[in-house]
C-alpha cells in the first residue's frame, strides 16, 4: 500500500459512516447501550466493594491493659503492639477517656455517676491491615506482657471478608459475561453493515484491490464508530451517575450508602470505555469483514 | 495468455465441473466460450480470476500459475484480467466517473493518473457525456458499457465478459459485441462467455464449446 493512498482510505472510512447512516447509527446505539450496561455494573460493583471495605475497616480489636500496671507502663505497651506485622494502627485510650466515652455513648446517664475511672482499664483500639488474620493477630496480642485481655469480633470480620470475596468473583464473572454478550451483539451489527456492502467489497476484490486496501476503510469506520459509542456512553454514564448519587444523597433512608464521586473514577473509566470501544469497533470490523473477503 | 492443461475441478460436494479441459487462448485473441447451463463455463471463469484452484492440471493466466499462486499474488493477477458481468455489478450511489475511478483508486492509483485515464476510457466506450450520471439513470446497454469501461481502466491484458449481453435487446447486444471487438483490435485479449448462438454466428471468431466439463469443439465459426 502506497503512503499516498492513506489519505484516500481514511476519507473513505469516514465517508462510509455517513453513506451507511442507519447501520452506523445502529452500531453506535448498540455500543452505547452495551458499554453503559457494563459500565454501570462495574461502578456498582466498585462502590459495593468500597462500602464493604469501609465497613471492614471498622472491625477492630480492643486490647485491655493489666490494671496493676502504672500509666507509663500501660502506654509503653503501644510500641510492642505496633511492632506486630498485621497492625495498621493502635490508639491508646486511658481509663478516664474510656469512662468519658462510655458516659457520652449513654447520653450522660446519671446512673453512671458513681463509676470511677479506676473501675475501668487502660486499653488500646487496634485496627488491622488484613482482617482475615484477626484471629492470629489477636493471639499475638495476648502474648504481649501486660495485656490482660482482648476483645475481637472474628465472625463479623470473617463475614465482611466473605462478602467481599463473593462480590469480587460475582462482579468479575458478570462483567465478563456482559462484555462477551456486548461483543457478540456489536459484532453482529457490524456484520449486518458489512452485508449491506458485500457487492462493493466483491467489486474491489474483482478489480484487484489487496485485502489490506479493502480492510482499512472498514477498520477506520469501525474505529470511529467504536470511539463515538465509547465517548457517548462515557458522557451518559457520568451524567447518569452524578444524577443518581445526588438523588440518593437527598433520601434519608439511603444516606447509609456512600458513593465514590465519578471524578475519582475518571481515568480508569476513560481507559476502560476507550479500550472497550476500540476493541469492539476494530475487532468487530475485522472479524466481520473476513467473511466477505473470500471472493 | 490463458492456458489450461488437463484441468479437472471437483467441488467439495463431490460433483465434477471440469473433466480434463485443455485449451489455449493467445495474447490478442478474441474467443467465444459457449455451452449450456452447468457445462462448466462459470468454473472456467472462476479459475481464470483465481476464485478457484484446479483439483488437478495446470492453469496459466498472464504469467501466473494458478494451481500454485500465493494468496497475496491474486490481486496482482486480477489487475491483468478485467471482468464484465451480465448484471453489470456497478455501485449505484457512485457517478459514472466514480464507478470507473473507483477501480483505479482501489489498486492505489494516483489522482492525477485517474484524472487522465478515466475520461479517455469513457470516451472509448461512448460515455464521455454521461460522466456525472448515476447508473440508475442509464439504459442497460449504457450500464454494460460502463462496466466495460471499469474493466478496461486498469489496462488489463485480458477482458473476460460473462454473458455480457444477457440482459440486453439484440441491437444493444450487437453494440456491446462491437465494442468488445474494438477493444480487441487495440490488442486486448477478449474471452466472451455466452450462450447466444446468433451473436456467435455474427462475429466470425474462434469458438470453444464446452459440455459436461469437456471441451467438445474448438474452432472458428463459419
Amino acid at each position: 500500500m502506497k503512503f499516498s493512498n492513506i489519505g484516500y482510505l481514511l476519507k473513505e472510512g469516514f465517508k462510509g459512516i455517513f453513506l451507511h447512516g442507519f447501520m452506523s447509527f445502529a452500531a453506535v446505539c448498540v455500543t452505547v447501550a452495551c458499554l453503559i450496561i457494563v459500565g454501570s455494573f462495574s461502578i456498582l460493583a466498585y462502590n459495593l466493594d468500597v462500602m464493604v471495605q469501609d465497613l471492614n475497616q471498622t472491625s477492630e480489636i480492643l486490647v485491655y491493659v493489666d490494671s496493676d500496671l502504672s500509666d507509663a507502663e500501660a502506654r509503653s505497651i503501644g510500641t510492642k503492639i505496633n511492632a506486630l506485622n498485621n497492625v495498621l494502627q493502635s490508639t491508646f485510650v486511658s481509663r478516664e477517656q474510656a469512662l468519658q466515652d462510655f458516659v457520652e455513648d449513654h447520653n450522660g446517664d446519671s446512673a453512671f455517676n458513681g463509676v470511677q475511672p479506676t473501675d475501668l482499664r487502660h486499653r488500646y483500639v487496634v485496627t488491622l491491615e488484613d482482617n482475615t488474620l484477626m484471629e492470629q493477630t489477636d493471639a499475638q496480642l495476648r502474648q504481649i506482657p501486660g495485656v490482660a485481655d482482648t476483645k475481637a469480633a472474628y465472625a463479623l470480620a470473617q463475614g465482611f471478608s466473605t462478602i467481599q470475596q463473593v462480590l469480587h468473583i460475582a462482579s468479575v464473572a458478570l462483567i465478563a459475561v456482559l462484555l462477551v454478550i456486548s461483543l457478540l451483539i456489536i459484532s453482529n451489527t457490524v456484520k449486518l453493515a458489512m452485508y449491506d456492502r458485500r457487492d462493493e467489497i466483491a467489486i474491489m476484490k474483482m478489480v484487484g484491490a489487496t485485502n489490506g486496501f479493502i480492510r482499512l476503510p472498514f477498520m477506520v469506520e469501525g474505529f470511529t464508530l467504536g470511539m463515538m459509542g465509547a465517548v457517548l456512553a462515557f458522557g451518559l454514564e457520568w451524567i447518569g451517575y452524578d444524577a443518581l448519587v445526588e438523588k440518593i444523597s437527598t433520601v434519608d433512608a439511603l444516606k447509609l450508602f456512600t458513593f465514590v464521586p465519578f471524578e475519582t473514577l475518571l481515568v480508569p473509566m476513560i481507559l476502560v470505555f476507550a479500550a472497550a470501544g476500540l476493541f469492539v469497533g476494530i475487532v468487530g470490523s475485522w472479524t466481520s469483514i473476513r467473511k466477505f473477503m473470500d471472493v | 495468455m490463458i492456458e489450461f492443461t488437463d484441468v479437472v475441478k471437483c467441488y467439495e460436494q463431490g460433483n465434477k465441473a471440469l473433466n480434463g479441459v485443455t485449451m489455449q487462448i493467445d495474447d490478442g485473441e478474441f474467443c467465444f466460450l459457449v455451452g449450456p447451463s452447468g457445462s462448466g463455463k462459470s468454473t472456467i471463469i472462476k479459475l481464470i480470476t483465481g476464485e478457484l484452484r484446479p483439483t488437478s492440471g495446470t492453469v496459466k493466466v498472464n504469467g501466473y500459475a494458478l494451481e500454485r499462486i500465493r494468496k497475496r499474488e491474486i490481486p496482482l493477477l486480477r489487475r491483468t484480467v478485467g471482468v464484465v458481468f451480465q448484471d453489470f455489478r456497478l455501485i449505484p450511489n457512485m457517478t459514472v466517473y466514480d464507478n470507473v475511478a473507483f477501480a483505479m483508486r482501489v489498486i492505489g492509483a494516483r489522482e492525477r493518473e485517474i484524472r487522465d485515464r478515466v475520461p479517455y476510457v469513457l470516451e472509448l466506450v461512448g460515455l464521455e457525456n454521461k460522466a456525472n450520471r448515476h447508473p440508475g439513470e442509464m439504459s442497460g446497454g449504457e450500464q454494460q458499457r460502463l462496466a466495460i469501461a471499469r474493466a478496461l481502466v486498469n489496462n488489463p491484458s485480458t477482458i473476460i465478459a460473462d454473458e455480457p449481453t444477457g440482459n440486453l435487446d439484440p441491437a444493444r447486444s450487437f453494440e456491446i459485441m462491437a465494442l468488445l471487438q474494438e477493444i480487441n483490435n487495440l490488442g486486448t485479449t477478449v474471452l466472451v462467455v455466452t450462450h447466444e448462438k446468433n451473436l456467435v454466428e455474427l462475429f466470425a471468431k474462434r469458438v470453444i464449446a464446452i459440455d459436461d466439463g469437456y471441451v467438445v469443439s474448438d474452432g472458428r465459426e463459419r
